[in-house]
Order: structure tokens, then C-alpha cells, then sequence
């Protein structure tokens, strides 16, 4: 089996040292692009630091710890599949991407859950968002609420983009997946496996920096 | 005097402030070694483009070793570094100076909003789409939008500033030749952006005065008062013994001790900032009761402002409030801080039954907010 | 007696379908080219309006409405739908891997998507120009873009913001194929000037559209879901955007610039018949500007409400990018120097650029300057400045580079004394376009506006009358350089006698650019040296050709009887 060398270039070194590169000049523009929420986090948690810890003790710990977890063991499936691409084993290939796909799937199922919750507590940012105080009628009116609004757009934002790039890539991981299946890779050629893993270690990181900046600031 | 701007091409606006020589000094020079630069690139360039023309025949063999060449690039870095950093230095002198709020100036506030320019003088004096200053003082312009940032330019001041929408901001001039001028708003703003244009008269001191004097619109503090009685800002504000809000006769540049310890001036942003976000600063001894009153415009505020420095508000003539600087009736150490009712009161209430504090004899006591 | 006409880009397939999913980077091109000439024209027709409204202090033509809504197409238009794509996407896409010795760009099927998502940016941006249009001016500060608008704005910011992604595929694409694609023996420093300039500008790209993305993005939601992050009202702060959009869109300048200014390093070595003078600072002057072009995006900001200190801090370092651009500026003249300087229409495009690009560079230094700046920002001044660089610098860079190319790309040689008449045609009009609103902008002029001041009616009159010489200027091109597709003179594989490993290759090339792979064994721009006498290769070979009668736009080479 030969890997395919496209026709632009001299062979399959240079081409999967240039999918490499390729694919970490993308993580760059991803991390400028995430850059800019994590400024507009710190601006605000400068100027409105109880809003932040009041908005922060809303968010349920646990399912972020539980999520937080899945995550990082997913990027461990995605490592370990990467390895056995190389090392020829499709069988265990198939089933560490399965894994993986699963993982980043009980994510998504977890945050869905989150966000319902805020739904029913009218912590979605807009004109439907009301935080109540149990002892004081006028409070949702009061700039505090408003600050806490906007720790909560935040929190959809960041959370929100972050969502995205996973469904993103758990799309990516399946046609993968499909391919692998086929036998596609083998120890010759794995590109596709190796950058999607690149990739979704990204993701992975973006979210253990966004787990304490807004689940732990309590 | 006015010029004839129909009449007379000018490269540059009138100077009538005091800084505007300056400035105007600083951009010519700019203005020449941008030509002298230009001209000498232009020369050059032309100069080489008819003497190396390929048509003519001449010796172009050069040898330049590399340690020249080097010398020579570091060489042409210099004049331009020096040449910015002189720019830079005296333009950053100039404005640290604009950005520096002088001593005793004349206030005066400003709203803008789509599409006009609200201006109130200390004292109450209002008016629209104008600015009229005196030379010979310092004058102080504090700006606020109601919707969107515009911007207050006024070319022959060589000064502007943009007017955001939830904070106050500064700047200052010294007019120094009388005469109308144009006002501009320098930020796009909407459909009538273009339309959002006005005057500054600059007269002399006596003018001034007597403009102020001749305003035949309803007074601004009586117009505050309606507002403080309409919004019912009354109903907390009392002189009683269970109210439920601060005082606020010569609340206004007095000094403010808040519910967490803090003592701070209660400057005309933080008058505004009581009102926009009523639980930030609590004033101690109270409850965090007061809703935010969006609905009171930027403009509104300034009227209340007035109505509360004003005499029927119980303190002497209108007095400048705004960046902590309190003039002389209101020394800080003059002005005793505000103290909660439940021990005891210092506030002017003449008719109850609180003792007068002799500091406060000082001023004059009129009667308390209704 | 026709010649059969070997197998190039152009005829290897002629189906439509055969461009639209096309994975040759010479046909990305130009189908780049089709879209941002077509973009320009769009944009161009709004500037032709408004400068014939500002013909008089009132507005007569139009609304003031509809006035804001054509400024602001002709901003978001020729940034990010003409100028941001132009050299990168046409002449970079084309010429980047055949100066490299490359046979395609590193990921061709993602430059194919990046055209398409430009067209997709493009045509919504369109979308939303026949829906009403956006009136927020293309810098869509809040909060008037996110609260109080009454236009397209949604539609418009999502234009932008997928034409962003476009330039990222770009950017991506060049950084990626010269790391790993250079032919052997093209070292760093043996790469065209161009190239590096396709490099440091595709850094800009990378570190910053993404910033870009999010602002609008921002916008966006706020604006559909009532959100409060640039709205004081709800505790949010209208800087905020000011700061993510300009810590973009200054380095964008430089993805506005930097392309120009390698275009320019080309011409200048071809028609001096030199190297470039001072090769190495040039380069790591494309790259100086690219880093320092991130630091100082608060000059924009100055009168913002943004603290004094961080005014002085920005004015500072804004300061310091001078130097790279003198820099440059100087080693361009050098190359002058002892030259033998040909006078065709690139070098004239060139040399055009040298001059206004110095005039809109120190034009910057006020700017920079902060009390001068607190009187003249958001006045005509910034407007004169930027279109020095931009059309004065980045268009006249683009039109050279088009016709220093065009043999190559097409395999026809455009008339030239049209081509020369067009340019000093554009240089006069840039000139008395732009040259009276410095004076404007000095005299307190304020931008966008649809009404003025009746005593700065004169300078837009001047203005306006620059502008319709401007306008008839670039349509000349337009017309010659269509004509010479059917009409011009075949061009041969290298008909300026340029260095360069494109210049190798016949004209068009085959698709695949280079039968062989090319070996480098020389240093760039590798000319032979000038000494006294003969006169320059090209020199030479213009003798030749005018003696064979080889010189007519059209003619096909005379059979001249020579007596022997």
C-alpha cells in the first residue's frame, strides 16, 4: 500500500510535514480568535470581580468537573489512536476513534443539559434573562444583575464557540472514523488521523483554561 | 472679530485658543519635512531616472563592500528615528498639557445626542447647538451621550474629544480671540451626523456675563425641581426622620462616607452613577432600596444637578461639582461628611429639631429639597 | 501561418467546470482576478457618487441616508472585497509557487475554498447592499452598530466576516508552502523580495483576521440577542470593540501594504537591471512591520475616552514604523543608482508608488503625532492619508504588478504607450484627488459628511474633478488589457529579461509550472552587471525588436528582408 503522494509534492515526508505545519498555522488563527473572548473575560472580570463569583456560583461544578474529565480523557483515546495508526493496528484505531467520538459526544450531551438548566433559571442573556435575589424584589432590575447578564454572555460565548469547534471536529472524527474503517491508514499514512488529533488536543486546552476561568472563580 | 471664511483661503482654521499656535507650529514643521523629504525622494528619484537611463552611455560600475553597505543602512535609520521621535515628543508635551485638567475653569456640560448638542452653563444657562465661552479662562467641558459616541470638535480650538454613552468625558481650552467658530461632531453618529454642527461664540468676559444673565427660558434649576418632583425622588429624599434616602441639599461636592468604609466626593459622576446604578455606592447607614432610573436622560441629570446647587435647594450659587476639585465654599475640610440619621445629623434642617454645626454656619442655609 | 500553441494553464481543459473546481493556483488566480476587478468597479461606482454629491455643500443628490450607505459600501468593499485579497489573492496565488520552484501551493483544494468563500463573503455583502444597505460606516463602532442601526448591518458583518476566513486560507497556505516547499537550493535568502513580503503579510493574516472575526461576531450577537457587552446601558463598554476591531484592522493596513511593497522590490530590480539595494533590510524590514504592526492599534483611539497614558504609549511605538518604511524607501532609490532605468508602464507604476507612498508614510507621523492628531482625526487628513497609501501605494503597487505580469499570466504583451499614458493618467488624477483633503482635513473638515461647511466647497470641487480623471484613468486599463487577449502580441517566455524563476517557464506556463524541478545555485535578482558602454540586456533586446519591427502592440514579427 502506497501512501498517496499528491502531485504537488516530491514525497510523503514533505507532505505530511507540511499537513503538520498546516494544521498548527490553523491552531494559531484559532487561539488569536479565542483570544479575543478571553479579553473581553478579563475585562470585565476586572471592573465587575462580584458579579463574576456571583455568576460563577450559578454553574453546576460538578458537571463541569465531569466534563472536564471526558474531555481529557478523549484527548488520551485521540493520542493513542494516533499510535496506532503507526503502529499498523486498524482494529484498535477503529475503536480509540469510536471512543473518542463517544467522549466528545457525552460532552455535548452534558453541556446541552447545562444549558437547558439555564434556560429554566432565566440566566440566558437578552431580553428573557431575570436573575432573582430571594430577598429583594427590585434586584433583577439593579446593575448587579446586569453585570452578572453580562458574565452570563460571556459564559455562552466562550462556552458556546467552544461547543462549536467540538461538533466541528467529532464531524471531522467521523469521516475519519469512516475512513479507517475502510483501511485507509496505515503506518505509511495516517495525516488525517494525526492533524485531526491536533486539533481536537486544541480544543481540549481551550477548555481547561475556560473550566476554572468561569466554573471555579468562586 | 469674525473672518470672512468665503472670502479668504486659509491652510489652517483660526487660532482661538491658547494652544492652537502651538499646535499649528508643530504641524508646519511637520508640513516641511514632509516636502523636504518628499522633494528630496522626488529629486532623487527623477535625478537617477534621466541620468541612468538605459539610453545613456556612462560607467555604472559600483563596488560597495559590505561593511559599507551596512554602515549606510544603519546610517539612513537614524535621521528618520530622531526626526519621529522628535515629533513625537513634542506632540506627547502638548497633549499630556490638553489631557491635564486646570486649575479653576469655568464648567461646562454637554450632552449630545442624535442629531444636536445639549450645553449647560454653570449657573443653569442652557442652550443648543452653541457654545458660548469667554476668553481669559481656563474653560472645562464635561460630555456625556445619551445613545451613541459622537464627538465634540472644534477646529479653531484645535481641540476635540469623542462623548461616549455611559461615562463622562473631559477636555479643555483657553479661548483667546473672539469670534464664532465652528462646531463639529467628529464622530459618525447616524443619518444627520453631518447635520449634528453648531457655533462657538467667543466673547469677552463682560459678554459672557451678561449672556449669561439674558436667558429667557425657564431656569434650569426650576426645571430640575420639576424633574426631582416628577420622579418622585422626594419620596425618599426627605428632611424626616425615617427616610429612606440620603439627604441631598449640598450633597454636591461634599464628601460621601458609603456603606463599606469608603469616603469619596460626591462629584457630578458620582451623582450620576447614584442614579444609573443605585446599589454600587451605598451611602452608610442605608439600604440598598433605590431602583436605577433609566429613564432619566443624561440631560435630565444635569437639570436635577442644577435644581440640587441651586438656591432653592438649600445651598449658596451654583458651584462646580465635577473630577473631586470642590472650589472654595466647599472645601473638603470645610464640608463635613454626610452621617447617617441615626446619629447625628449635620444636614442643614432648619425647623428640626438636629443642632446646626457651627462649619455649616458658614454657608448659607436655605430651605431643604421638598 | 498559426503556430500550434503548447499545452499552458489556459487551454489544458476549456469546460467550465474545469476552472470552477480547478485546483491550479494559476487559475485561482484568476478567477480572483475576475472577482476583485469586478468588486473594485462596485466599489469605485459608490466613490464616483458621493464625490459628485460633494460637489456642493448641500446634499443634492442623495439622501443622507443613502449617503452614509455609499461610503460605507466603498469602505467595506475596497478593504475587505478588493484591497485585503488583491496582490495576495491574484499575484501571490499565481507567482508565489513559481518564484519557489513549486509546482502548486502547499493545499490547493483549500485555495480553492478560500475563493469560494471569498465569493460567498462577496455576495452577501451584495445581498445586503440590495436589501438597504449598511450605514455604519466600514469601521461599525458601537453602539451604534449593535443598538441603534436600522440597516443590514447583520448581513454586512457576516459578508466580513467570511471573507475573513478567505484571507486566513490564504495566509495559511503561503506560510505553509514556502516552509516546505522551496525548490532545492532556494534558501531563505536567495527568495524574491515578493516572496518575503507574501510571508510577513500572510503572518499579519494569520495573528489577526482571527481578532477581526470575533469583534464582528460579537456585534452580530449582540445585536440578535439583545446582549450587552458593548452597551453601557447593560454594563457593557463601546471601547471594547474599538479595541478588538483596531487591533485588526491597523495590521490590516499592513496586509494592504506589504504585498505593494514586494511588487515594487520586483519592478524596481527589473527596470534598473540591478539587485535591490540593501536585499536583506528589505526583508527583515517586511517582517519589522508585520510585528510592530500589532503594537500600536490605540493611535486610532486617541480622543476615544482611552486614558492619556495608554495615548502616549501607542504614539510612541506608533513612531517606530517609520523606520522600516524609510528604510525601504531609501534602498528602493538606491537601486536607482548607477542603474539603467527603463521607463515601462510597471516602472512607472513603481516609481509612482515610491513618491506617494513616501507622502501618505509622513502624512502617517501627524497622525502619530498626538496633539496634532486630537485636531485632525476623523477629519479629511486621515481620509488623504490612507488613500495615499492605499490607492496612491497599494492600487498603483497592484496595477504595476498586473502589467509587469501580464505577459506571463496571459501570453500577451498589453500596447504600451497606453499603458504608460493610463498610469501618469492615474498619478495626475490620485493627485488632485486626494492632495486638496489634507488641506481639507487640516481646516476641520470632519469625515462622513454628506453636508459641509460652505467654505471647503472649492478643495471637494478640486477633489471631485481629481477623482473623474482617476476614474477614467482606471478604466483605460481595463480596456487595453481585455483588447490585448485577442489582439496583443504573443510575449515569449520572458519578455522583460527578468530574473526569476517564473520568468522560466513559457508564457502562459504549463500547469503544472515547471517541467523539471528547478535547481537554485544563484542568488536572487541575479542580473548581469552593469558596466559601461553596450547598454543593459533588455536594452539590447528593445534594439532588437524595434529593429525587426517587433515593437507594434499588434504586429506580428515583419519578415524583414535584411541586406546582407
Amino acid at each position: 500500500m502506497n501512501a498517496h503522494v499528491a502531485h504537488h509534492f516530491d514525497n510523503a515526508e514533505q507532505q505530511f510535514a507540511t499537513a503538520n505545519l498546516g494544521m498548527w498555522l490553523f491552531l494559531v488563527t484559532e487561539v488569536m480568535f479565542f483570544s479575543g473572548l478571553f479579553a473581553a473575560y478579563t475585562i470585565y472580570r476586572y471592573l465587575y470581580p462580584e458579579a463574576f463569583h456571583e455568576g460563577s456560583r450559578h454553574l453546576d461544578i460538578v458537571l463541569g468537573t465531569i466534563n472536564t474529565t471526558v474531555l481529557l480523557l478523549s484527548s488520551l483515546t485521540v493520542a493513542l489512536s494516533v499510535r496506532a495508526a503507526q503502529l499498523n493496528r486498524r482494529k484498535q484505531l477503529v475503536w480509540l476513534l469510536v471512543a473518542t467520538i463517544a467522549l466528545g459526544a457525552v460532552f455535548l450531551v452534558i453541556k446541552g443539559v447545562e444549558y437547558g438548566h439555564k434556560f429554566e433559571e432565566g440566566l440566558v442573556p437578552g431580553s428573557s434573562f431575570e436573575l432573582r435575589h430571594p430577598h429583594d424584589e427590585t434586584f433583577a432590575n439593579s446593575s448587579r444583575a446586569r453585570q452578572v447578564e453580562l458574565f452570563f454572555a460571556v459564559y455562552f460565548a466562550m462556552t458556546g464557540f467552544h461547543a462549536l469547534h467540538m461538533v466541528i471536529g467529532l464531524g471531522i472524527f467521523i469521516t475519519v472514523l469512516v475512513l479507517a474503517i475502510r483501511g485507509t491508514f496505515h503506518s505509511e499514512y495516517y495525516t488525517p488521523v494525526e492533524v485531526t488529533g491536533l486539533y481536537w488536543h486544541f480544543v481540549d486546552i481551550v477548555w481547561v483554561f475556560l473550566f476554572p476561568l468561569l466554573y471555579l472563580v468562586a | 472679530m469674525e473672518r470672512d471664511y468665503q472670502r479668504e483661503f486659509t491652510f489652517s482654521p483660526p487660532q482661538a485658543a491658547s494652544t492652537a499656535a502651538e499646535i499649528d507650529w508643530l504641524y508646519y514643521a511637520l508640513v516641511g519635512m514632509t516636502v523636504f523629504f518628499t522633494l528630496l525622494i522626488c529629486a532623487l528619484i527623477v535625478t537617477f531616472m534621466v541620468r541612468y537611463r538605459s539610453t545613456a552611455r556612462l560607467n555604472r560600475r559600483i563596488h560597495v563592500s559590505h561593511k559599507r553597505l551596512l554602515m549606510i543602512e544603519i546610517g539612513w535609520m537614524l535621521p528618520p528615528l530622531a526626526i519621529v521621535m522628535g515629533s513625537f515628543f513634542w506632540g506627547a508635551a502638548i497633549f499630556f498639557h490638553q489631557r491635564q485638567e486646570p486649575a479653576d475653569p469655568l464648567r461646562i456640560y454637554v450632552v449630545g445626542k442624535q442629531w444636536m448638542w445639549k450645553v449647560q452653563h454653570e449657573g443653569g444657562r442652557r442652550e443648543i447647538n452653541s457654545l458660548h465661552v469667554p476668553t481669559g479662562r481656563p474653560v472645562v467641558l464635561t460630555m456625556i451621550s445619551e445613545d451613541v459616541i459622537h464627538s465634540f470638535y472644534i477646529p479653531a480650538f484645535r481641540t476635540k474629544m469623542d462623548v461616549l454613552p455611559g461615562r463622562y468625558t473631559m477636555q479643555w481650552f483657553e479661548p483667546t480671540q473672539t469670534g464664532t467658530y465652528h462646531l463639529f461632531c467628529a464622530e459618525y453618529c447616524g443619518t444627520d451626523h453631518s447635520k449634528m454642527i453648531g457655533s462657538v461664540v467667543v466673547q469677552t468676559p463682560e459678554q459672557y456675563a451678561q449672556w449669561l444673565e439674558s436667558d429667557e427660558e425657564e431656569p434650569a434649576a426650576s426645571r430640575g425641581r420639576r424633574l426631582f418632583q416628577q420622579y418622585r425622588c422626594n419620596d425618599c429624599h426627605t428632611q424626616s426622620e425615617d427616610r429612606r434616602g440620603p439627604p441631598l441639599a449640598n450633597l454636591l461636592g461634599s464628601q460621601v462616607v458609603l456603606a463599606d468604609g469608603r469616603t469619596v466626593t460626591a462629584d457630578l459622576k458620582y451623582f450620576r452613577n447614584s442614579i444609573r446604578n443605585p446599589d454600587d455606592q451605598v451611602v452608610a447607614g442605608y439600604q440598598t432600596v433605590m431602583p436605577p432610573y433609566p429613564q432619566i436622560t443624561e440631560d435630565e441629570i444635569l437639570l436635577i444637578m442644577a435644581y440640587l446647587e441651586s438656591d432653592a435647594a438649600g445651598s449658596g450659587s451654583g458651584r462646580a461639582v465635577q473630577g473631586g476639585a470642590t472650589d472654595d465654599a466647599a472645601a473638603p475640610d470645610n464640608q463635613p461628611p454626610n452621617q447617617p440619621r441615626n446619629g447625628q445629623s449635620r444636614d442643614p434642617q432648619p425647623g428640626s429639631n438636629n443642632q446646626q454645626q457651627p462649619q455649616e454656619q458658614q454657608q448659607q442655609q436655605g430651605e431643604p429639597p421638598e | 501561418m498559426a503556430e500550434t500553441v503548447p499545452r499552458n494553464y489556459l487551454n489544458a481543459d476549456y469546460s467550465i467546470w474545469s476552472w470552477f473546481l480547478t485546483k491550479d493556483h494559476k487559475r485561482i488566480a484568476i478567477l480572483y482576478l475576475i472577482s476583485i476587478t469586478l468588486f473594485f468597479f462596485v466599489g469605485g461606482a459608490a466613490a464616483v457618487l458621493f464625490r459628485l454629491e460633494l460637489m456642493t455643500p448641500k446634499g443634492d443628490l442623495v439622501i443622507s441616508e443613502n449617503y452614509n450607505k455609499l461610503f460605507t459600501l466603498h469602505g467595506i468593499i475596497m478593504v475587505f472585497f478588493f484591497l485585503i485579497p488583491s496582490i495576495p489573492a491574484v499575484l501571490g496565488n499565481f507567482f508565489l509557487p513559481m518564484m519557489i520552484g513549486a509546482r502548486d501551493l502547499a493545499f490547493p483544494k483549500l485555495n480553492l475554498l478560500s475563493w469560494y468563500v471569498f465569493m460567498i463573503g462577496g455576495i452577501i455583502s451584495i445581498v445586503a447592499i440590495l436589501a438597504g444597505g449598511v450605514d455604519t460606516g466600514w469601521t461599525f463602532y458601537t453602539p451604534y452598530s449593535s443598538t441603534y442601526a436600522n440597516s443590514q448591518v447583520l448581513l454586512a458583518a457576516v459578508g466580513a466576516f467570511i471573507a475573513g476566513f478567505s484571507s486566513i486560507m490564504t495566509g495559511l497556505n503561503f506560510i505553509a508552502t514556502t516552509h516546505t516547499m522551496r525548490a532545492p537550493g532556494m534558501t531563505w535568502f536567495r527568495l524574491p523580495l515578493f516572496v518575503w513580503a507574501m510571508y510577513a503579510t500572510s503572518l499579519i493574516i494569520l495573528l489577526g483576521t482571527p481578532v477581526l472575526a470575533i469583534a464582528i461576531v460579537l456585534v452580530g450577537l449582540e445585536r440578535f440577542f439583545h446582549l450587552g457587552i458593548f452597551d453601557p446601558a447593560l454594563g457593557g463598554d463601546p471601547l471594547l470593540f474599538q479595541h478588538l476591531f483596531w487591533f485588526y484592522s491597523h495590521p490590516a493596513v499592513y496586509i494592504m501594504l506589504i504585498p505593494a511593497q514586494g511588487v515594487v522590490s520586483e519592478i524596481i530590480a527589473c527596470f534598473s537591471r540591478k539587485r535591490v539595494f540593501g536585499y536583506a533590510f528589505i526583508a527583515f524590514s517586511s517582517l519589522a512591520i508585520a510585528v510592530l504592526g500589532f503594537l500600536v492599534w490605540g493611535h486610532h483611539m486617541f480622543v476615544s475616552g482611552q486614558s492619556a497614558t495608554a495615548g502616549m504609549i501607542f504614539s510612541f511605538l506608533s513612531m517606530f514604523v517609520a523606520v522600516p518604511s524609510a528604510v525601504k524607501v531609501f534602498n528602493w532609490t538606491a537601486t536607482l543608482y548607477k542603474g539603467s532605468i527603463h521607463f515601462d508602464t510597471p516602472m512607472l507604476y513603481a516609481l509612482g508608488f515610491i513618491g506617494l507612498f513616501t507622502m501618505g508614510g509622513l502624512t502617517g507621523i501627524f497622525l502619530a503625532t498626538l496633539a496634532v492628531d486630537v485636531h485632525v482625526h476623523d477629519t479629511y487628513f486621515v481620509v488623504a492619508h490612507f488613500h495615499y497609501i492605499m490607492v496612491g501605494g497599494s492600487v498603483m503597487a497592484y496595477l504595476g504588478g498586473i502589467h509587469y505580469w501580464w505577459p506571463k499570466m496571459t501570453g500577451k504583451r498589453y500596447p504600451e504607450s497606453w499603458g504608460r499614458i493610463s498610469a501618469i493618467l492615474i498619478f495626475v488624477g490620485f493627485n488632485l484627488t486626494f492632495f486638496p483633503q489634507f488641506i481639507l482635513g487640516y481646516l476641520g473638515m470632519p469625515r462622513r459628511y454628506h453636508f459641509y461647511a460652505d467654505e471647503f466647497q472649492v478643495l471637494n470641487v478640486m477633489s471631485s474633478a481629481g477623482a473623474s480623471i482617476l476614474g477614467i484613468g482606471y478604466v483605460f486599463p481595463l480596456c487595453y488589457l481585455l483588447w490585448s487577449l485577442r489582439y496583443g502580441r504573443p510575449a515569449g517566455d520572458n519578455p522583460w529579461l527578468a530574473t526569476g524563476l517564473e520568468w522560466t517557464t513559457p508564457s502562459p506556463p504549463p500547469t503544472s509550472n515547471f517541467l523539471e524541478t528547478p535547481i537554485v545555485r544563484e542568488p536572487a535578482y541575479n542580473y548581469p552587471p552593469l558596466g559601461d558602454g553596450e547598454g543593459d540586456t533588455l536594452r539590447q533586446e528593445k534594439i532588437r525588436r524595434r529593429r525587426q519591427g517587433e515593437w507594434h502592440p499588434t504586429q506580428p514579427p515583419r519578415e524583414k528582408v535584411t541586406t546582407p
